[in-house]
């Protein structure tokens, strides 16, 4: 494996149950620095519960609880004195369906940068709208409107403003649960393209259950499988550059997922 | 004729209809009643309000500042008595809507599902303590409180009402904001920790505003609420029509008025007599106004998130 990326997240013997019940078991996994990360899977299998550990937002299921490491750039996240407040500052998200708030466009953005501590003019604040509309290729659609509702704009225009709101705030890392699986073939295309760019300048985890997706996108594929006694809990199979894993992978489960024979 | 499987009996059929057309004239009586009675009410009411409005002018009712149909030197003046009305209601709502979207945050946001099932009904049960049991807390429990506080406080007065019926008005005004800040999808609220929000942030500036229009819904529900209680004014607040803003003063409300001519010895056919239908309908007016206005806002919500 090519280990000569800078690893920003790293997960050590994680463990996550909701209850008595273990979702994720043992996963071992190493996210690099601006590299696209797939993790991918069947359905059922806790790839959304994965992802939504790394900034600390499965803790907001009552009954949820981890054991094990998360390093974030060397931190455990999960440790007493941490802060989960911060770590979702820096580790921001993009959900499955886009959910702006019932804000202006212009509020979308600005409202993160306020809570986070923003303090400048009025001016400083319009280039940071600006800075991350243009970022998540929006600026051209909405330049002309930004005082109107983010519930006005179409379902793709409404995922890229929340790739917006969560790049306004210069996080090390997105986190991007299925950010397409909601769009058309078009808007989701526009999505990928976005992904690529965003990848200059930050680090992306996504998951998705479209293989292609994965395939045209990312640059390590993390594959999860249910194991265990019942095979209830998910776990990380095989974990590796994508085109590796989508051409020779070293588990059997791996090429029959891909291959289509699973299931 | 024998019974197979494929015989169908037309009798039957004819039965089950004719069951049918007798509950749904049985019910459509039922729902008539109803109907009928608010029509009837608003007729009688109509009625008796032209009658004094034939004898009183409607601009002497409305812009007259003095109401003194029970004196020799009658003045029907409705101003005073709306003033009571509103100055109590107001300090109703400045006890309630605080405390209730308090409550209704902290139900919704903070309160760990098992703390929820067991407050929101006790909540809920405060709502069912009959009107007449806020009044005598408010004259024996908040009045002399009140007078320990400021000296100058009326044995009667529109503050202690206000209080009290503050408190009464809360679960309203709590329950129904809750229901409306529950009704916030759970999306909304990851949106905003996945920033880097705290949880008083996300309650306070997306939870909240996403859910304004029904927690305007619950404060004009709670305003007619307030507007048409009777039993705590009657008691606590006094029988003084007043043009005034001082709460430790006493006044007297559209409802206590109504109560003291029902209750007192003023001939039926007097014009004194009359002014309570005059006064009623302006009532009825009043609080119909706040619920087609509620109903609306709760529309538009309703629309929102469905």
């Amino acid at each position: 494996m090519d280990n000569n990326h800078n690893t920003v997240l790293e997960t050590k013997n994680l463990n996550i149950y909701y209850g008595d019940f273990l979702a994720i078991k043992d996963v071992n996994f190493k996210v690099f620095r601006h590299q696209i990360t797939a993790i991918i899977g069947p359905s059922g299998c806790g790839k959304s519960t994965l992802l939504r550990s790394f900034n600390r937002m499965n803790e907001l299921v009552p009954s949820a609880r981890s054991e094990g490491k998360i390093l974030f750039n060397g931190e455990d996240i999960y440790d007493p004195s941490i802060d989960p407040v911060e770590v979702r500052r820096r580790i921001g998200m993009v959900f499955q369906k886009p959910n702006p708030f019932p804000k202006s466009i212009y509020e979308n953005i600005a409202w993160g940068l306020k809570i986070n501590g923003f303090r400048g003019s009025k001016s400083e604040l319009d280039d940071l709208v600006e800075q991350a509309l243009r970022g998540a290729a929006l600026w051209d659609e909405v330049k002309d409107k930004l005082d109107q509702s983010g519930l006005s704009l179409s379902g793709g225009q409404q995922q890229r403003l929340c790739i917006a709101r969560a790049i306004a705030i210069k996080p090390e890392v997105i986190l991007m649960d299925e950010p397409a699986s909601a769009l058309d073939p078009i808007a989701t295309l526009k999505i990928e393209d976005l992904m690529r760019e965003l990848k200059e300048n930050y680090t992306i985890v996504i998951v998705t259950h479209n293989m292609q997706e994965a395939a045209r996108v990312s640059d390590y594929t993390a594959m999860m499988m249910l194991t265990g006694d019942e095979e209830r809990s998910g776990t990380v199979i095989e974990f590796d550059q994508t085109n590796v894993i989508f051409t020779r992978p070293k588990d059997k489960r791996t090429e029959d997922y891909i291959t289509g024979r699973f299931g | 004729m024998t019974t197979t499987i494929h015989s169908l009996n037309p009798q039957n059929h004819l039965k089950r209809d004719r069951e049918r057309k007798i509950v749904r004239a049985l019910t459509f009586i039922f729902a008539l009643v109803s109907v009928g009675t608010t029509a009837g009410i608003i007729y009688e009411l109509l009625k008796e309000t032209v009658l004094f409005f034939q004898e009183v002018s409607i601009i002497e009712f409305f812009t007259d500042t003095r109401w003194t149909p029970l004196f020799a030197s009658k003045r029907f003046g409705v101003l005073p008595l709306v003033n009571g009305t509103l100055l109590v209601a107001a300090g109703a709502m400045l006890v309630a809507v605080p405390l209730g979207l308090l409550a209704a945050i902290f139900l919704s946001e903070y309160a760990s599902e098992r703390m929820r099932k067991v407050l929101k009904p006790i909540l809920e049960v405060l709502a069912g303590i009959p009107t007449v049991v806020y009044g005598y807390f408010a004259l024996l429990f908040i009045t002399p409180i009140l007078r320990d506080l400021f000296p100058e406080t009326q044995i009667f007065n529109a503050a202690s009402a206000s209080i009290a019926m503050g408190f009464m008005i809360l679960p309203l005004m709590a329950s129904v904001s809750e229901d409306a800040l529950s009704a916030v999808p759970r999306s909304l609220r990851e949106a905003s920790y996945a920033l880097g929000a705290t949880k008083f942030e996300t309650a306070v500036q997306v939870v909240l505003p996403a859910a304004l229009s029904g927690v305007a819904a619950a404060f004009i529900l709670a305003v007619s609420r307030a507007i048409g209680e009777t039993m705590i004014v009657a008691i606590a607040a006094g029988q003084q029509p007043k043009l005034t803003l001082n709460p430790l003063q006493s006044i007297e409300t559209m409802t206590a008025y109504i109560v003291q001519v029902s209750l007192g010895d003023t001939p039926h056919q007097s014009i004194a007599y009359k002014t309570i239908f005059a006064v009623g309908m302006l009532l009825f007016a009043m609080t119909l106004v706040m619920n087609i206005i509620s109903y609306f806002i709760t529309k538009r919500f309703r629309e929102k998130y469905e």
